[in-house]
């Protein structure tokens, strides 16, 4: 039991400084723009004082490591500072801009992973138990080519047949904050079908080789050999060891839904944290990228820890150690 | 996908000579067969754009968002609640282009000709390019071996594979402004990475054995060992590799541009062309769809050379 605390701070300790090292790089993000910047963000007509003024406002005038600590010292309070479309009249901060927008993204990414993880156990454990049958083909074929596809073709076709032909579900996913619940799952429902359905193509093949690469282990030939069927030796004597690998895949492929996010939104016109990041991207407005950027890092490191001490808290070689 | 590099790496034990390998081709399955058919035709495409394209990439006609010359047309049945297409009927409608033009009237089929031209090539030069870096890097670093160098590079890596590419990208794409150099330059640099990884992997097994030690005696120098004697025995594992990057780059590309910050018009490509005609979707014309599946086939094609490939080189069958 000591070893396996050992081992998970070891892993905490990892990430705290990936996340701090990932914060260095994010933040040099500023300190990398080119000269002109200012220029381009205030227009070609900008007088010398405003660019100055601009620059000040940016701390650029400072060292950048006196720059980095007081920015992480904020960012640790929740404070990301100002977005550069706040005017003269009205501040509009960060967080202010990004915080109903991560509720959002949230809210879909925890409808995709309903629907797509118990689907994807389920057929990727099925296909492991008829493997090589005609369904083991079909799905199998089916989702190396879903893998193929951009994010947004999965997302056209889809709008197409159950928004434009069947008229079933609406094809903009506008949601507000006082959208009711139900037209809100409604609305949501059409991008999240597009993750889910690349996410299960991921997670179904990484459970199916999971499975089957178990399979070849002498103790599965074992109770082949005793007698027990093909479908008890998957469920009870596979499975159980299978658990592992699989919450590891369930966690690598959530955070994969991270980069989907941001291509299925933006086709839905969904109001997250993704689009946002796009059209700040678009009009270069630096903390605002920054904050989207930070938090997607976080996230995706964070779920990328859950995985590995899941991993190692479920391994009985590490539990049990001789 | 994380397997990848492993079974890779079990590829440098089993180099197929040449006259086998073409007797492996023979027997390649079908699918193998229609990912090589796929790569020519798009090869064909991008190679002879100007001649196979009917107009100029960037030539405007007067009608934008024209009709296809021979439109499909789904035929409804009326189920109450619910309508459900049964037959498809064909209808010529006098257009002068195949597939129609686009929102300001640029002819739909040849700018999907010349987008095979522009974004196959963008992202193959940007494969190039990641895998001269990440290459390069890999092989030094495990020459060197253990020391400052090493441990640097290794961290680096570490933390510019601890954030999720796309968004790296994204980031980096607003730092510098979205020009097409930038772009190139980006994506090559956050996928070398990843080349870095596998490259360093696997010539850390070749850069102890034997001959790597003679050569090292007799006074060869640093670039002669890693191009003469390492190189050679490290091919197969980063060529399949290099299938798999192209896909990931070619897909990364697309979905940049599609978001408007990876290529620019007037650059006839195939991601931004899904978003200028995407409003047609809801008028049920699936004309956006084009671009967008010549992406998807593109990349299963890829995909399944590569597994076939993998599939050759490292016996990689499961169980049974």
């Amino acid at each position: 039991m000591k070893l396996i605390f050992g081992v998970i701070f070891q892993r905490l300790a990892l990430s705290l400084v990936t996340i701090f090292l990932v914060s260095i790089v994010i933040f040099s993000s500023v300190t990398l723009l080119p000269g002109d910047f200012a220029k381009s963000i205030l227009g070609q007509s900008a007088t010398p004082e405003t660019v100055a003024a601009f620059q000040r406002e940016l701390g650029l005038d400072r060292p950048p490591v006196e720059r980095y600590l007081e920015w992480i010292g904020r960012v640790a309070q929740g404070d990301l500072g100002d977005s550069f479309a706040s005017g003269a009249g009205y501040q509009r901060s960060v967080a202010e801009v990004i915080g109903p927008r991560l509720g959002n993204t949230l809210f879909l990414a925890a409808i995709t992973a309903v629907i797509a993880v118990p689907l994807a156990l389920a057929l990727g454990v099925a296909a492991a138990l008829y493997r090589n049958s005609w369904f083991d083909r079909t799905v199998n074929a089916t989702s190396l080519s879903t893998i193929s596809f951009p994010e947004f073709f999965v997302a056209y076709i889809l709008m197409l047949i159950f928004a434009v032909n069947l008229r079933l579900l609406p094809s903009l996913a506008n949601v507000g904050p006082e959208t009711p619940l139900d037209e809100r799952l409604v609305k949501t429902l059409l991008p999240a079908m597009t993750l889910a359905l690349v996410i299960i193509a991921h997670m179904l093949r990484m459970t199916r080789a999971s499975i089957i690469a178990l399979l070849a282990s002498p103790y599965v030939e074992m109770a082949r050999l005793k007698g027990v069927s093909r479908r008890r030796v998957i469920l009870k004597h596979v499975l159980p060891n299978a658990w592992a690998p699989i919450v590891n895949i369930i966690a690598f492929n959530l955070a994969y839904l991270i980069v989907g996010v941001v291509v299925v939104e933006a086709v839905f016109v969904y109001p997250g944290v993704g689009q946002l990041m796009v059209d700040s991207v678009q009009t270069r407005d630096i903390p605002v990228v920054q904050g989207c950027a930070l938090i997607f890092a976080a996230t995706y490191i964070f779920l990328n820890l859950a995985a590995d001490v899941i991993a190692i808290a479920t391994n009985p070689r590490i539990l049990h150690p001789r | 996908m994380t397997d990848a590099p492993a079974s890779a790496a079990a590829a440098v034990a089993a180099v197929p000579p040449k006259r086998t390998a073409w007797r492996r081709l023979r027997k390649a399955p079908f699918t193998a067969w229609f990912g090589f058919a796929v790569i020519l035709f798009y090869a064909v495409l991008a190679l002879f754009a100007p001649a196979i394209a009917p107009h100029g990439e960037s030539q405007t006609f007067d009608i934008p968002y024209d009709v296809w010359a021979v439109e499909p047309r789904l035929v409804w049945a009326d189920l109450g609640p619910l309508s459900l297409p049964y037959w498809l009927n064909f209808e010529a409608t006098g257009s002068m282009h195949w597939l129609g033009t686009d929102q300001i009237g640029r002819d739909m089929l040849s700018r999907l000709i010349y987008g095979a031209r522009n974004t196959v090539g963008i992202a193959l030069v940007t494969t190039l390019l990641a895998f001269f870096i990440g290459g390069t890097l890999g092989i030094l670093a495990a020459v060197v071996g253990k020391g400052w160098f090493e441990i640097v590079l290794n961290r680096a890596v570490d933390v510019l594979m601890a954030i999720p590419s796309l968004i790296f990208a994204l980031m980096l794409l607003s730092t510098f402004g979205s020009s097409l150099l930038n772009l190139v330059l980006i994506i090559a640099v956050l996928d070398a990475t990843r080349v870095f990884r596998l490259a360093r992997a696997v010539a850390m097994n070749v850069a102890v054995m034997e001959y790597v030690e003679a050569a090292r005696l007799r006074g060869e120098g640093l670039a002669w060992i890693m191009r003469k004697e390492i190189l050679p025995n490290v091919m197969p594992p980063l060529v399949a590799e290099f299938g798999l990057r192209f896909c990931f780059v070619f897909l990364t590309i697309a979905a940049l541009s599609f978001l408007g910050v990876g290529i620019q018009p007037p650059l006839a490509d195939w991601g931004s062309m899904v978003r200028e005609n995407a409003t047609l979707i809801t008028y049920g014309d699936i004309t956006p769809l084009l671009p967008a599946g010549a992406i998807a086939l593109l990349t299963i094609g890829v995909n399944f050379v590569v597994d076939w490939f993998l599939n050759e080189t490292s016996g990689l069958r499961d169980g049974q």
